[in-house]
């Protein structure tokens, strides 16, 4: 499996650290409910078909990434920064 | 025997092995199967379950019965294919799976009470009673199963890994292959050519075909030198693609001194990954037998094998040779074989409508019902259109036509097609992503298709690459058409073969079928058809045939099996290349390494660090006296410990006390400069991920600890809070771990050693302060923090002066009655003063289940602080830790359950669970941490430690974690 | 007053197979530098006076013995040369110590590479000039091409030994495959 890592480009998988769904980037505060907190940590799609992971260039260049897949073809459509999503 | 002018061998260059303790002579280039051929060999294997004589069936790797051990000085390796080893001068080989001799088979009884022994047998036999399954059964089929054997020792072979990265992968090098490296390289692009042969040309040297009005092998020999003069091509030879991956991904086995045998730093084999953007597969077909009544007799081959083995080898081995083809391959074959001399008994063609016209007899509508020759054949009968037939013969070449060779286009999931023109499976295109098939593994059965395919695949590689094709010229080649008519199976008398490797018979499918196992995924697991190493390439195709026969469905209704990699049986020792013994991971020294061994220090493992478990001193003879010794340093004097495992974080920036209020579950921008802070960090979930301590260095400057273990992870985690959460923040952070040296100084004398070494004496340095120091005019850092309940003391020191600094710390420590400790008594100090490690917080714990419940701040957010309020989380239902004193000097262990006095010890009654130990001098006791429910409401309660591992069963008292100076009074002296 | 002794991780060790060396480099300074949101340019100017900028990702620069290699994500080393005053602008730290670096030179060394490393080392996608942050077997590493056939590694100084262990083997291993 390769995965193309924004910064770095297209690199084999075992350079990567594999955390889970996107929905972890969407962490409730201290003043969000329990409910929110499950949605965010526990509930998850399986959907057949394009999906998008959190994954992390552990042995590269640091950065974390949205990859964006396909569970049914297996193919990786595209990623990107976690930080740009948060404006910098 | 030998035929004169025919091969690829370098007969200037004889060549002497080995088999079954005998030697033999072959020539450089011949595998063992051909040199055992030239030599008049036949038998040369026991089949699993009958133990029937075999004899060579192919010429390549999908060869089922040849299988060889193949002995080496420390090793053995079973299972190899004569028919792909090559030979070297001193080769030791063996045939396997007969006892005592491969002319002498004991096991051969199995053959005599076949009738019993069909499929299912195992399965129905091996029932009842119960009782017998492991004492008894288990052991019989164990001693029964099974091919070859190992030698029991350990692998010492020297095996390698490589990645390789190409924009055009091509499988094979037979005309197909070659047209496709060879337009790709004229076009530029990286090409990396794999061929399982030592040769390239693959059925164009068996064959003997005409290119160009020429013979094949000055084609391909022309090609293979334009190709390695090209400096984008990479041939590599003795190399089988073994699967397809995800993303353009290969994996490939190299043989690389196999065929050389042990040298110096010479690998046996190499593993590669290799990258292609397109890939080309021209892995040709494999030519499949008929199931015909006694057809796995020592003379029986397949009429390719026979074909290679004359044109590649000079081999013939057979004095009259007698073709049985449903298809007019087997023309060519007996031709060749007549005009290199041999005598054709006869071609036995099953098609009725076939021409009858050779230079020899042809009996058409032909069948072999009968054969004879126990060690190797000797007659044949069987029927034709014009009655019956019986002949003297020593070689029957077989051919039932062919199979395309499309195992790797099935291994992402695709199903092959039936295309019943051919009576075989072809592949799917697009099976396998950016992956085109070409030639023989795509249905085309001639060489000028062949040829033709292999370019047009080419340059739909090169179309999609965005390069521009070269359009090489084709030779000029013959097209002749496949022309085949089904021949699966003749009834008959004797049992008929489809899985020679596994001794599955057309009488073992149709049982299947009729037992209910009419399913093909259940045929094959009921019957184990398909399951030897060969995986079926041999007989898959006609065993489904056989099904479909009996079930009445068609041969596409019946379906296949599933391919799946390696495409050939792979040593494990080839993936776990470089893995063995201390390759598996890499090793991590302190620099105070080489000191701790010159002091005899044995070092153990913590993660992928080497630290000292203790410093023996002459007249110490247990670790225990060692470690004992080291705790009194540290409460007594002074002691010394390398402590820069631990992960050192260097965080900057104006946002970098808001940074670490995120992920701490306490406030760090509140914390003076010059001052360190216990933090406890949480997981998103709540629960705890690690502890340590931050000093803070400057306004906006820190220093983060981690523990040794999660150093890591919390490196990820910050990564992680940074990224998601924010990014804009002037917050920098970088592992500064392997930039700084650093060792505990402890004890009541460390400030004293300390004053006696530093440029300057220490002023006010209180508990918890931080500061930068001076050592021989070298900058270094010092934080007044403990590990072991006394005054202690953390100096470091940039790494390379690391080992001098150990050593001058110790020397000096021993002058004052102290010395080096290690981490035997690192984890007792640590025990005595109630401090956590990973040992407690092992993923399952709360900040509330280790007491610092009240380290969650109130007044701000950080990560987890949400999820650790869930519900379960906090309360007397938790499990939470406790110190354990034995009532009585007795040993008890970290994994031991906890239970009530008098309750009954079963799993629902377990009170909790201790996580360390340690024998603390200072109590004459063992020491416990551990988690009890409720616990900190039951100090002074007396439980029950059981670990019935260890036969432990003691008494012990529930206490404060905190065992030495609760007050902390000598902290702070 | 003690005195202390500076080492390197690996004593200046050297050792050539078949053509190829392997050797130690003494690198002197290393410090790391991480320019605030927003401060990469001036962080550039700053940095000017060296002969080079902050570098872009994936490359290296190198002036009059100093070289400056992108490191990973915002963040880049500074080898071999004093660092200029970036207060405010960027974090820097030292990192000296913390790191081995390993010249690999000659015939053997992008296959010794091949070994260990999952990248595509093709010139044409990882040129002379390029640096990247890839894994040597199971190591972090910083991995700078200076030549078509030289190589700049730096591994952390406490897996020296086993990073030279490895590159070791492999070049003893393409040496007896070409034998």
């Amino acid at each position: 499996m390769r995965i193309p890592c924004p910064l770095c480009g297209s690199r084999d998988r075992r350079e990567f650290y594999y955390y889970g769904s996107e929905d972890y980037l969407k962490r409730p505060s201290d003043q969000g409910s329990i409910d929110d907190l499950d949605n965010q940590l526990f509930l998850r799609d399986n959907p057949a078909g394009v999906t998008r992971d959190v994954w992390y260039h552990e042995a590269g260049c640091g950065a974390w990434m949205v990859v964006t897949r396909n569970t049914v073809s297996h193919e990786v459509l595209g990623s990107e920064l976690v930080a740009k999503k948060k404006g910098a | 025997m030998r035929i004169a002018g025919k091969g690829l061998i370098d007969r200037s260059k004889p060549v002497n092995f080995k088999f079954d303790g005998k030697t033999y002579q072959g020539f450089k280039g011949d595998t063992v199967a051909s040199a055992l051929l030239a030599n008049g060999v036949k038998l040369v294997g026991r089949s699993f379950k009958y133990h029937r004589p075999r004899g060579v069936l192919t010429a390549g790797s999908e060869e089922p019965n040849a299988m060889i051990e193949v002995v080496g000085t420390s090793n053995q390796t079973p299972n190899v294919r004569a028919t792909v080893q090559e030979i070297f001068e001193g080769l030791n080989t063996r045939s396997q799976n007969r006892w005592p001799s491969l002319r002498f088979d004991v096991m051969a009884v199995n053959d005599m009470v076949s009738p019993f022994l069909s499929a299912g047998f195992y399965y129905k036999t091996f029932m009842w009673p119960r009782a017998f399954w492991e004492a008894i059964y288990e052991p019989i089929i164990r001693r029964a199963a099974g091919l070859g054997s190992l030698s029991g020792k350990h692998d010492e072979g020297h095996y390698e890994k490589a990645f390789a990265f190409c924009d055009l992968l091509v499988i094979g090098s037979g005309p197909a292959g070659l047209m496709a490296a060879l337009e790709a390289a004229r076009a530029g692009v990286d090409v990396i050519l794999c061929e399982e042969d030592r040769l390239l040309g693959g059925r164009l040297l068996s064959d003997d075909a005409h290119l160009d009005g020429k013979p094949a092998a000055e084609w391909v020999a022309a090609v293979e030198a334009e190709l390695r003069a090209c400096p984008n091509v990479r041939i590599m030879p003795r190399t089988t693609v073994t699967g397809a991956y995800d993303g353009g991904q290969y994996s490939a086995v190299e043989r690389v001194g196999l065929h050389k045998g042990p040298r110096p730093d010479l690998p046996r084999e190499c593993f590669w990954r290799i990258t292609a953007a397109r890939t080309v597969l021209a892995a040709g077909a494999l030519e499949r037998s008929i199931a015909f009544p006694m057809n796995d007799r020592p003379g029986i081959m397949l009429a390719s094998a026979v074909q290679s083995y004359l044109n590649k080898f000079g081999v013939v081995p057979g004095k009259r040779v007698t073709l049985f083809a449903n298809n007019d391959g087997a023309r060519a074959v007996a031709r060749q074989l007549m005009a290199a001399g041999v005598s054709v008994a006869a071609i036995l063609d099953s098609r009725s409508d076939a021409s009858a016209v050779e230079d020899c007899p042809v009996y058409l509508g032909a069948q072999v019902t009968d054969t004879k020759g126990r060690l190797g054949l000797r007659a044949i009968s069987g029927t034709h259109v014009g009655g019956e037939f019986a002949l003297e013969t020593d070689l029957l070449a077989v051919s039932g036509g062919w199979n395309p060779t499309l195992h790797i286009t099935c291994h992402l999931n695709g199903r092959p097609r039936w295309e019943a023109s051919l009576a075989a499976f072809v592949p799917l295109a697009d099976a396998v992503p950016n992956l085109t098939a070409a030639g023989a593994c795509n249905g085309a059965f001639d060489t000028l298709t062949c040829l033709t395919e292999g370019a047009a695949a080419a340059r739909a590689a090169l179309a999609a690459l965005g390069v521009a094709a070269a359009n090489a010229a084709l030779p000029t080649a013959e097209g002749m058409p496949y022309v085949i008519a089904p021949l699966w199976q003749v009834a008959g008398k004797g049992r008929a073969w489809l899985d020679f490797a596994n001794d599955v018979t057309t009488k073992d499918v149709k049982l299947a079928a009729q037992e209910g196992y009419s399913s093909v995924e259940h045929m094959k697991r009921y019957t184990t058809q398909g399951m030897a190493p060969d995986q079926g390439k041999n007989s898959n195709v006609g065993a489904l045939a056989v099904l479909a026969d009996t079930t009445g469905r068609g041969i596409p209704e019946t379906g296949t099996t599933t391919f799946r990699p390696p495409f050939i049986p792979t040593s494990i020792a080839v993936m776990g290349a470089g893995g063995r013994g201390a390759g598996f991971a890499p090793q991590r020294f302190l620099t105070s390494d080489q000191a701790s061994r010159d002091r005899g220090a044995p070092m153990i493992e913590a993660g992928l660090w080497y630290r000292p478990s203790y410093f023996p001193k002459p007249g110490e003879t247990t670790w225990l006296e060692s470690c004992n010794r080291e705790i009194g340093y540290v409460r007594g004097a002074v002691g010394v410990c390398d402590v820069s495992t631990l992960g050192k974080i260097d965080i900057q920036g104006k946002d970098a006390g808001r940074f670490l209020d995120l992920v701490y579950t306490s406030m760090f921008s509140t914390l003076a400069v010059g001052r360190v802070r216990y933090g406890l960090m949480l997981r998103a979930d709540g629960y705890v991920l690690d502890d340590g301590t931050t000093a803070r260095l400057g306004e906006n400057h820190y220093l983060m600890t981690t523990t040794t273990a999660a150093a890591g992870l919390v490196m990820r985690h910050l990564d992680f809070v940074h990224q998601s959460e924010c990014a804009d923040w002037d917050v920098r952070f970088i592992s500064v771990t392997e930039s700084w040296a650093q060792f505990a100084v402890a004890g009541p004398q460390a400030r004293a050693l300390l004053n006696g070494y530093l440029d300057q004496p220490l002023g006010d340095f209180p508990f918890m302060a931080a500061g930068t120091v001076s050592v021989g005019g070298v900058a270094a850092r010092l934080f007044r923090i403990s590990f072991s309940g006394e005054e202690g003391y953390e100096i470091a020191v940039p790494t390379r002066y690391g080992e001098a600094l150990f050593r001058d710390l110790v020397a000096r420590a021993e002058t004052m009655g102290g010395g080096p400790y290690g981490m035997e008594a690192l984890n007792v100090l640590r025990i005595e003063k109630g401090l956590i490690t990973h040992a407690e917080i092992d993923g399952r714990v709360t900040a509330f289940d280790i007491g610092a419940a009240k380290m969650v701040s109130a007044k701000k957010d950080c990560i987890g602080k949400l999820a650790s309020t869930r519900p379960g989380l906090h309360g007397p239902e938790r499990a939470q830790m406790v110190g354990l004193k034995p009532l009585s000097a007795q040993k008890i262990t970290s994994g031991a359950h906890l239970f009530i006095p008098g309750a009954d010890l079963s799993r629902v009654n377990s009170q909790g669970h201790i996580s360390s130990v340690g024998y603390s001098p200072m109590f004459d006791r063992d020491l416990g941490l551990g988690f009890l429910v409720n616990g900190r409401a039951r100090h002074g309660e007396t439980v029950r430690v059981i670990d019935r591992l260890r036969d432990i069963d003691v008494l012990a008292e529930v206490c404060d974690p905190v065992f030495h100076d609760k007050d902390g009074e000598k902290l702070r002296a | 007053m003690p005195e202390l002794i500076a080492k390197t991780a690996l004593a200046g060790k050297k050792l050539v197979v078949a053509g190829t060396t392997l050797a130690e480099i003494d690198h002197g300074a290393v410090r790391s530098i991480a320019p605030y949101p927003g401060q990469e340019l001036a962080v550039g100017q700053a940095l000017l006076p060296l002969g080079f900028g902050f570098p872009a990702v994936n490359s290296f620069a190198e002036k009059d013995g100093a070289l400056i290699a992108w490191a990973g994500r915002e963040q880049a080393f500074l080898i071999g040369a004093d660092c200029p005053d970036l207060g405010g602008l960027a974090a820097v730290t030292d990192q000296s110590g913390g790191w081995v670096s390993l010249s690999l030179q000659g015939p053997l060394a992008v296959e010794a590479l091949a070994r260990y490393v999952p990248m595509d080392m093709r010139l044409a996608a990882f040129p002379v000039g390029a640096a990247a942050r890839t894994p040597l077997y199971h190591m972090s590493m910083v991995l700078m091409r200076v030549a078509e056939d030289g190589f700049r590694l730096m591994l952390f100084r406490s897996m020296a030994r086993t990073a030279w262990h490895e590159i070791e083997v492999a070049l003893k291993t393409l040496a007896a495959r070409a034998a």
